[in-house]
């Protein structure tokens, strides 16, 4: 049963590093949203950090948006998704693993990349550690989320605009609870609750948003 | 149920819709004016200022009723659109489709008259409150929903696309509550609670209930409203379409 999930895992990855610039545009897209905000609130170190976990994670949750068009839509046009749908295997499953190989190219190198971008801002290591691991489990729900708006938009003129109406909105409780577990740490008190109400929301949308951008998916093909 | 009982079914054809929502809307106006008119009567002029907020207050007849709707609004969009995906009801499409606008004003009127209510009140007209950012989020899932139907041309698979968008939507109002909530107390903001007076007049009250009746049968016949002319659109093909038109018409 998983041998053609991991075959179409595989698939992706593939085509992912041939074409290594997509993924390296979405990283470079959080380094320079990131080194804008100094340049436009001013380099005072103290005021810099106070915002530091607010503008990491805007600047992460905007690049996964830009990169959600991806998901699908190379797959669409060339006919691939059609026949994934002809494919026995549940769709939900292989819409997951899709997602699981989209998070791999665009959300883990955002993670890895955040400690840079948050020594900059003058966060302290254990606030960085902890907002590695906000990010490590933020990032797969920003991509789950995001995979219905880009099957809601999949063949839509201006698709692009739209997924960022669609799937900001929802992004608001991610977001929250990624910066709030920075910020209590940089208030002296544990992340712990903020990072447990993230692993929860992780495991709720693992398990509910694959149908739903399964069905989104057949729509669109219908 | 035999003969006696209404046979509610027979509302999903179009046609018997397009026919008993035109005898309906009349009334559901005529409610909505005579209500509106007595509750603001009651509200402007019989109902005594607050000994806290003076006449400020008064804009919570508008706005509670608002709110309600802006909120409620958004789950029956969602029932109707989720009746329309499983069980392809073409009726609940169009019903869902007609109530988005509606909610949609609602929700801005909710979130324009607490701008104007907290001028006077806290001095500024927007605070980051957990009630005000959730209702801005809320009017962003309107928006989205609305400007995905819009995007897709062919009118079925719009009806569907959205209609999974408005249940993910509806999944998420909750959650989303919650954390902006959360996120609110822990910023510990301006320590600003939108709590409501300790005891209500009973005129108050009364005046509330009113003003969201009239809100409701607004809803209602606006609803109908549009839903009669998006059937129009959706059928214009159809022998029904051209008997009543034509009929209308001579």
């Amino acid at each position: 049963m998983f041998r053609p999930l991991f075959a179409l895992l595989r698939r992706d990855l593939t085509l992912a590093l041939r074409r290594p610039q997509d993924a390296l545009t979405v990283v470079g897209f959080f380094v320079v949203v990131v080194a804008l905000f100094p340049l436009g609130i001013g380099p005072d170190p103290e005021f810099l950090r106070s915002l530091a976990p607010g503008v990491l994670w805007v600047a992460a949750l905007l690049a996964v948006m830009l990169s959600l068009e991806r998901l699908f839509s190379d797959d669409y046009r060339d006919g691939t998704l059609e026949q994934l749908l002809l494919v026995p295997e549940p769709m939900g499953l292989l819409v997951l693993t899709k997602i699981f190989a989209h998070w791999l190219i665009t959300g883990l190198p955002l993670v890895l990349i955040s400690p840079l971008l948050a020594l900059q801002l003058n966060l302290r290591p254990d606030e960085i550690a902890t907002l590695m691991l906000a990010l490590l489990i933020g990032t797969p729900i920003l991509s789950l989320i995001g995979a219905i708006g880009a099957a809601l938009t999949l063949g839509l003129r201006g698709g692009g605009v739209l997924i960022a109406l669609l799937i900001l909105p929802l992004y608001a409780p991610p977001l929250i609870l990624g910066a709030g577990a920075v910020d209590a740490v940089m208030h002296g008190s544990s992340a712990q609750a903020h990072l447990s109400l993230l692993g929860a929301m992780m495991v709720f949308a693992l398990f509910a948003t694959p149908w739903a951008t399964a069905a989104a998916v057949r729509i669109m093909l219908d | 149920m035999s003969e006696r009982g209404i046979q509610w079914f027979r509302f999903t054809a179009p046609a018997n819709f397009y026919d008993l929502a035109g005898h309906l809307i009349p009334w559901f106006a005529a409610l909505t004016v005579a209500l509106f008119a007595v509750g603001l009567y009651l509200g402007l002029v019989v109902a005594p200022s607050d000994y806290q907020q003076g006449d400020s207050y008064r804009i919570i007849y508008i706005h509670v009723p608002t709110a309600w709707m802006g909120m409620f609004l958004y789950v029956l969009m969602a029932v109707y659109a989720a009746i329309g995906l499983i069980w392809r009801i073409k009726m609940a499409d169009v019903m869902a489709k007609a109530i988005a606008p509606t909610g949609a004003l609602f929700t801005f009127l909710s979130l324009w008259t607490g701008a104007l209510w907290g001028r006077p009140t806290w001095g500024v007209y927007w605070v980051w409150d957990a009630r005000l950012t959730s209702m801005l989020i809320l009017l962003f899932l309107y928006l989205g929903y609305m400007a995905l139907h819009a995007a897709i041309d062919d009118r079925q698979r719009a009806s569907n696309a959205s209609a999974v968008l408005a249940m993910v939507g509806v999944v998420n109002v909750p959650i989303i509550y919650f954390s902006v909530q959360w996120w609110n107390t822990l910023h510990q903001g301006a320590s600003i609670t939108v709590t409501e007076a300790p005891t209500m007049a009973t005129i108050m009250f009364v005046t509330l209930l009113i003003m969201v009746l009239a809100a409701w049968m607004y809803s209602v016949a606006v609803v109908l409203a549009r839903a009669r002319v998006e059937l129009l659109e959706r059928e214009r093909n159809a022998r029904w379409v051209r008997d009543r038109l034509e009929g209308g018409q001579t």
